[in-house]
């Protein structure tokens, strides 16, 4: 394999990355100028970040929108792990191919559509909007892509454990709950993950879907980025990417311990 | 693993002994697996589409709702009869007579394959790379690519207009570099629409091409080698072809939400761009006219249904080979 990794592989891969991550650095780099003008350097300063916990417009935003992300997530996260059993386990009931329809579309659904076709469902059922809806909302679309993240390790879930559980006399919950969830919980994880990063990110079904009281994070963002681009937007998106990153970078090494955990396990068992 | 493992291979086969008490909870359980996301699904995802479709069919009225007539069965047949009646096509008809809905969605479409292709070529040599990586670094790899997706679209597509601004950081380079004498005019044009959604799908093209490429068998290529084919002609021969599925699953991942992509063209595109999605979002927050805004979501889900159904049968697929 390594003879074939060549210099153009690296090259791309090189180039390729950094076109990924520039952009990104860029930014973090500008929310500590202390100058106004976002593109001139005019040396170090933390003061955005400072004026950004003054900002209460910006800090009430970011409340909501982590109580949604919260809320949403774990919903979510429960019918996307139902659903990604219904797909799998379940190989013919009716309205399945219906079922898997609804499963996928909504991954590749453009926002505008999604948010709208909500909003009007919730004004036709005379819910007025706000948190709820937003939460609803987000529920919805979040859920399929936790559907779709779990149901890719129930494939290559080897049911002959299951089998033989319920062999031995386990009902099909106990089974659930002592073999399936502790196999796949890893996916459930980063089910959920997902769905809270989607939530905390989405502008456009939330712009909808929202009302009075309800500004979510990207809302506002948005908002102020329309007047024009300032330090402290970039300061609030420092934060931000700092968050995120952390929480991938811990759930991945928790992932790879047990994993690692696991394969002991495994030739443990083996040798015994 | 461990669990099962562990448990006596001598117990007895209980299985079948099974009291009809746990049986029948056996099967309310597997009902309501599927029951509740497939009632959820329909009431939040099918029946939404319902009401759009609905509401394209009525007027715009200065109420709230701001449409008429509101069609439901509260009134008794009789009324919904009536409120039938009432449904009239000419939000279509209207979408049809102004040119600037057609050429929105002309330009929507023309603008997301234009991003598709570019995407690919940027993706494909970033997946052939990583996976002719070292086995050990490609989870690193894989995680790198990941990670921006994980970071906020909103926050991405922002970077870009301190990097594209006139008095921008590009510019700025190219200015003191040399290369050019004035600034170049990126942002509010095409272009920035371009690197907009070739950076933010990026990683939808490289993990879908990166699992094609990985499961690969380097041994036809090596093979291919031996007997004295050229690597060129060894990657259009072999690898392109065994990659196709990646190449499909990641265009469609491109292509459908760029069509209906606000974000990136409102931010970067300035007011010039003319993009179905800021176009259904003008339509509802500036104009206020949600039977028009509901007609232009209704024909961009048609102009859609065939790449995404196109996309269900690719996901339908792969599932079956995964199992």
């Amino acid at each position: 394999m390594n003879a074939t990794w060549s210099r153009f592989n690296i090259t791309s891969i090189t180039l390729g990355f950094a076109f990924l991550y520039l952009p990104i650095v860029l930014l973090v780099v500008f929310s500590f100028n202390a100058s106004k003008l976002v593109t001139v350097w005019g040396g170090f300063s933390t003061k955005w970040y400072v004026s950004l916990f003054h900002n209460q417009g910006l800090m009430d935003a970011a409340w909501v929108t982590i109580r949604v992300g919260l809320i949403s997530a774990t919903v979510a996260t429960v019918l996307g792990t139902l659903g990604a059993l219904a797909l799998t386990r379940y190989t013919r009931f009716r309205g399945r191919v219906l079922f898997s329809g609804m499963i996928f579309a909504p991954l590749v659904m453009p926002d505008v559509i999604t948010g709208l076709s909500l909003l009007l469902l919730f004004v036709a059922v005379g819910l007025d909007r706000g948190f709820m809806t937003v939460t609803l909302a987000h529920i919805t679309f979040t859920m399929c892509f936790v559907a779709v993240v779990v149901q890719s390790r129930l494939i290559t879930f080897d049911r002959s454990l299951e089998e033989a559980a319920m062999d031995l006399g386990a009902p099909p919950v106990k089974t659930f709950f002592q073999i399936t969830l502790p196999v796949i919980a890893p996916a459930i994880v980063s089910g959920w993950m997902l769905a809270f990063t989607l939530s905390l990110d989405d502008l456009v079904v939330a712009s909808f879907t929202s009302g009075p009281g309800a500004t979510t994070l990207p809302m506002k963002i948005y908002s102020q980025v329309r007047l024009g681009v300032t330090p402290e937007i970039n300061a609030a998106c420092t934060i931000l990417l700092g968050l995120v990153a952390t929480g991938v970078i811990v759930a991945s090494i928790v992932n790879k311990r047990r994993e690692v955990q696991r394969r002991r396990d495994e030739q443990a068992a083996q040798r015994g | 693993m461990a669990n099962a493992a562990s448990l006596p291979a001598d117990a007895p086969a209980a299985g079948a002994d099974r009291s009809p008490m746990a049986r029948m909870a056996a099967a309310v359980t597997s009902r309501l697996v599927i029951i509740v996301p497939y009632v959820w699904l329909l009431f939040f995802f099918l029946i939404p589409f319902l009401i759009v479709f609905k509401i394209s069919l009525s007027t715009t009225a200065i109420a709230m709702p701001p449409y008429t007539p509101v069609l439901d069965f509260a009134d008794g047949v009789a009324g919904f009869v009536s409120g039938l009646r009432e449904l009239s096509f000419d939000n279509y008809v209207w979408l049809t007579q102004d040119p600037l809905y057609f050429n929105a969605y002309i330009t929507s479409v023309v603008i997301a394959a234009i991003s598709t292709v570019l995407t690919l070529l940027v993706g494909y040599p970033i997946a052939y790379g990583m996976a002719r990586a070292p086995a050990s670094l490609r989870p690193t790899l894989l995680m790198l690519v990941i990670l921006p997706f994980w970071t906020s679209f909103l926050i991405r597509v922002y970077a870009w207009i301190g990097i594209l601004k006139p008095e921008g950081l590009l510019n700025q380079v190219l200015l003191g570099i040399g290369v050019i004498d004035t600034p170049l005019i990126i942002i509010n044009t095409y272009a920035a629409v371009f690197i907009g959604i070739v950076y933010s799908y990026l990683p939808f093209m490289v993990l879908p091409l990166y699992s094609s490429l990985e499961k690969m068998d380097n041994s036809l290529i090596e093979a291919a080698q031996d007997l004295g084919c050229p690597p060129i002609a060894a990657f259009w021969k072999i690898t392109f072809p065994l990659s196709v599925p990646g190449i499909v699953a990641g265009c469609l991942l491109v292509f459908i939400p760029a069509v209906g992509e606000f974000v990136i063209p409102d931010l970067l595109g300035g007011s010039q761009t003319l993009m179905i999605g800021r176009t259904l979002w003008n339509e509802f927050f500036a104009n206020r006219d949600w039977p028009v805004s509901s007609a232009v979501a209704v024909i961009l889900l048609l102009i859609l249904i065939v790449p995404i159904v196109i996309f269900q049968n690719a996901q339908a697929r792969a599932q079956e080979a995964g199992r």
